[in-house]
């Protein structure tokens, strides 16, 4: 049986026996633990070569997938990134491209 | 102890919601189910129930706060005919996919237009597939003994999903007849508590109702809400065993009437099945193997059942009182012809749409229907399947 009440137990993987009643989701404060990233079918990878760090890519995600650590941008939030791709538009050097998910 | 009293089928209703003392009704008047929100609404006023009143500004927000209240954790309740049900119409997928278990006390009328304020089925026959239970009744005790058990059916843990309990316009809903009324503390123990397991008023699990479901979802979501429909049928046995306990009375998915040997049947919903009694009673006088079969549950099909219940019989007539614009078959005639199919069924099939807009059903009527059904077995054809029955030619 899936702990329906934790939303990182309802996903893909799901039986439809194993979905909550009328899709409702239990719980608080779930957005983060909500893998919205598994909704899309493409996600931006970026070419560390040409990354010149400059964080124009960190602004412009809808879904804060992209974050500052120690100066420096995070690795991307893939759990979280919808594959809207503005930070692939708004990469000054082309360092960030779309991949189709497998 | 049972109380026997004379009361209208919306009296009825009124009097078993009195009884089962819901937490909400949210309802709009519209002719000819008004009554039960006026009748219900002086009990609110009276302090006979505890239930909260929303006299809302249309059906449209009638369902929709019968969805927020029931979503609360509230038994909730509304009443609605026709055009009122139309108004509904986003509002009732939304209820079922929610998987909320109110209910809906229909009184079946003719959807306009010609606007027309008499009883047929087609605005719940139009809602059929909205993933409603849907449950019929024939006369006034029906109607009551069907309010009475609709909770237990829907809040059932396997099924959670909205019903619907129906009964005709002006035949049903304003005819008064004797009906035998359960005591308040035997309804009150019958329906118990309502207690959701999730609710959006439990501090202890914050609940998000009705979620977008994406691609990935939406499907799932579906397979999941057509699996409590189908149990919905053992629980509305089930039920109805529970309730026979206590009343006596006793229901099954549908009701065969001189079924055991009949050689021509006719399948019908609604208070036409009490004049069709009658035509066969008339013709197994004279010898005619007539039988009837009631429908009951409609949502979900109770298909396999009526297929067998039709496996001798040589002529069966299939009476909608509603019609599909399709040219091909109604409601029940679709469900009932498709069952028959799946069972390598040998009865000839004809369907007929009859009684639109109140048009009135005569027992020499249905003699006729069994005529014609002993015609097409004779000659052992069907010469047109969809056929209307009572309208001028
Ligand atoms: S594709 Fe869109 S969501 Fe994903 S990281 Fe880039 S901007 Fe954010
Ligand atoms: S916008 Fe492009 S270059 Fe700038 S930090 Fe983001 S990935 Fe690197």
């Amino acid at each position: 049986m899936v702990d329906k009440t934790n939303i990182n137990k309802v996903g893909l993987k799901c039986s439809y026996k194993d979905l909550t009643l009328g899709m409702m989701v239990y719980g608080e404060k779930t957005s983060e633990a909500f893998k919205t990233g598994e909704w899309t079918s493409v996600q931006p990878v970026v070419d560390e070569e040409k990354c010149i760090n400059c964080l124009m890519c960190v602004p412009v995600c809808p879904d804060s997938c992209i974050t500052v650590v120690d100066g420096k941008r995070s690795p991307f939030d893939y759990d979280h990134c919808k594959g809207c791709g503005i930070c692939v538009k708004n990469c000054p050097p082309k360092a960030i491209s779309m991949k189709g998910v497998k | 102890m049972a109380r026997k009293d004379r009361l209208s089928g919306n009296e009825a209703v009124a009097e078993a919601l009195r009884q089962i003392n819901p937490d909400v009704m949210a309802a709009f008047p519209i002719t000819p189910s008004t009554e039960i929100p006026q009748y219900f609404s002086k009990y609110v006023a009276q302090g006979k129930v505890d239930s909260e009143f929303i006299p809302v500004e249309s059906e449209h927000s009638a369902m929709s706060a019968v969805i927020g209240s029931q979503a609360a954790g509230a038994r909730s309740v509304t009443a609605t005919s026709s055009a009122g049900m139309a108004l509904m119409w986003e509002e009732l997928y939304l209820a079922a996919s929610n998987r909320l278990p109110c209910c809906l006390t229909l009184v079946n009328r003719a959807l306009s237009g010609p606007i027309n304020i008499n009883c047929d089925h087609s605005d719940s026959m139009g809602a059929r597939d909205a993933g409603w239970i849907q449950i019929y009744a024939e006369n006034n005790q029906e109607v009551y003994d069907n309010l009475c058990m609709a909770y237990p059916i829907a809040e059932h843990k396997d099924v959670q999903l909205p019903i619907m309990i129906c009964q005709d316009g002006f035949i049903t809903s304003h005819a008064v007849e004797n009906i035998i009324l359960n005591e308040d503390e035997e309804v009150k123990n019958f329906v118990g508590e309502y207690n959701p397991e999730h609710c959006l008023l439990d501090p202890e699990c914050p609940t998000a109702v009705g979620p977008y479901s994406v691609t990935n979802y939406y499907f799932e979501a579906k397979r999941a809400q057509a699996e409590a429909l189908k149990n919905a049928k053992q629980v509305t046995l089930d039920v109805a065993k529970e309730y026979a306990k206590i009343t006596g009375r006793e229901y099954g998915l549908f009701e065969e009437y001189m079924m055991e040997d009949a050689e021509y049947a006719v399948v019908i919903i609604g208070s036409a099945a009490g004049t069709t009694k009658e035509a066969v009673d008339r013709l197994r006088k004279e010898g005619v193997k007539a039988g009837l079969i009631k429908i009951r549950l409609f949502r979900p099909f109770p298909g396999e059942e009526i297929a067998e219940a039709l496996k001798n019989v040589k002529a069966v007539a299939l009476m909608d009182r509603t019609e599909s614009y399709n040219d091909c078959c109604g409601p029940l005639g679709a469900e009932v012809s498709t069952a028959l199919y799946r069972a390598n069924a040998k009865a000839l099939a004809v369907n007929y749409v009859y009684g639109l807009g109140g048009r009135d059903v005569k027992v020499s009527d249905m003699v006729n229907i069994y005529n014609e059904l002993q015609k097409i077995a004779e000659e052992g054809k069907v010469e047109e399947f969809y056929r209307y029955y009572g309208v001028r030619s």
